[in-house]
């Protein structure tokens, strides 16, 4: 099977979603090997969906999370009973706590990743066997399926265990390892 | 990380999205502890806020829309089907409501709504030698981010949908097709056809966009605008 460039541009997208069948997967991969500007096509799109997958698209204005809260427990049917009241109380002050010192985050912001994605992307990478084969590259941060499309060949990749993987601070892929990621 | 420490002392655990705690909380929502309900949508809430923008693009609107959808969520979490994850649930509830917000705001202003049906047409990528990467750490400049929600925002809406619910909130194809009662063809050609036109508007050399010293907004080569 030989594909042509309007043929790799209409189906460039699916397949990096994984929704072209092998043989057609095959002769996209070797039709990009040898054209310039399909690759330029396929990395520049490939970039396009990692930079907009981060979570540090999702950005709220400051104070959402508050406001939203104070929203809620305005429109809460006061069903409560009392036994409960206190502990109620309780949570009430630990979320505001919790989203005082969010809102200081961001306004700190900017420089670092903040906590919580860290620890949701330590979750989510527990899911994974441990001893499955993944593949990493030097310069990523991501382990992936072997014939994952977002593996980057040209930065040599490597084969490794998940468990290895992991302990070498990569996380896993969301593309590829999606069906074992507890994701939301 | 001060977060983390106050999250310890908490009795009930933080919910962080797992999705066993999920149905045990939906559950104990449902039969009563309806306070409890704030833990449940808490990490998701960026989720419906940005969907709420991808399809108001004003600020003030997807705040007030998003609100109204996790309220709306509340009052009928009996309605919530297990077998769909409560997160896209919740994301559905959200596109609906942006989109009446959307209609009334059109009809205030006697205008119809002017969604293009899907472009048949093939769409030619542009012809750049090389594709010079964007690293994913330069996200955590702001100016960085300011210019990606930029050009999203200059996609047309029934492309933007479809690219935030798939590639931002990472629904599959077939929730993203449920979640704007589309099908799951149309999922494809418009992913296909936003995720292209924002590689030209993303690519490097325009104006220098990634070396940081190009303050402007994204400019276009004449007779290039994709759109
Ligand atoms: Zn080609
Ligand atoms: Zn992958």
């Amino acid at each position: 099977m030989v594909v042509n460039c309007e043929e790799v541009w209409r189906e460039v997208s699916n397949y990096l979603d994984g929704e072209v069948h092998p043989g057609l997967r095959l002769a996209i991969e070797a039709h990009v090997r040898d054209c310039q500007r399909c690759t330029a096509v396929l990395d520049g799109t490939r970039n396009v969906i990692q930079l907009y997958g981060d979570e540090r698209m999702l950005e709220v204005p400051l104070g959402f999370g508050q406001r939203l809260h104070r929203r809620i427990e305005q429109n809460l049917p006061s069903s409560i009973p009392p036994s409960r009241r206190t502990f109620l109380g309780w949570m009430v002050a630990a979320a505001a706590a919790v989203l005082v010192v969010g809102s200081l985050e961001l306004v700190r912001a900017s420089s670092a990743r903040r906590p919580e994605q860290r620890s949701e992307l330590a979750r989510r990478g527990s899911g994974v066997p441990p001893n499955m084969m993944v593949v990493v590259t030097e310069d990523g941060k991501l382990f992936h399926r072997a014939g994952c499309p977002f593996i980057h060949e040209r930065n040599r990749p490597r084969t490794i265990t998940a468990s290895e993987a992991s302990r070498e601070g990569y996380t896993p892929c969301i593309r590829c390892m999606g069906k074992y990621l507890a994701d939301a | 990380m001060p977060g983390r420490v106050i999250a310890l002392k908490r009795p009930a655990g933080q919910f962080d999205g797992d999705p066993r705690d999920e149905v045990m909380l939906i559950q104990r929502v449902r039969d009563g502890e309806h306070e409890l309900f704030y833990e449940l949508i808490r990490p998701y809430e960026r989720r419906v806020y940005a969907t709420a923008f991808a399809i108001l693009r004003n600020e003030a609107d997807a705040e007030d829309v998003a609100q109204e959808a996790v309220l709306k969520a509340f009052k009928h979490i009996r309605q919530f089907r297990a077998e769909a994850r409560f997160s896209t649930w919740l994301i559905q509830i959200t596109v609906n409501e942006a989109r009446m917000r959307r209609r009334k705001a059109h009809a205030n202003i006697m205008e119809p709504i002017a969604d293009r049906p899907d472009d048949e047409g093939n769409y030619t990528p542009r012809d750049f030698a090389d594709w010079r990467e964007i690293p994913s750490e330069t996200l955590e400049r702001n100016e960085i981010r300011q210019k990606l929600a930029e050009a999203l925002a200059g996609l047309g809406q029934i492309y933007r949908e479809v690219f935030v619910l798939r590639d931002m909130q990472r629904l599959s194809i077939d929730e993203t097709a449920r979640a704007l009662g589309i099908s799951t063809a149309s999922v494809k050609t418009r992913l296909l056809r936003a995720r292209l036109m924002l590689r030209d508007l993303l690519a490097p050399g325009l104006g220098g966009a990634w070396c940081g010293k190009w303050g402007g907004r994204l400019s276009f080569e004449k007779g290039t605008k994709p759109w």
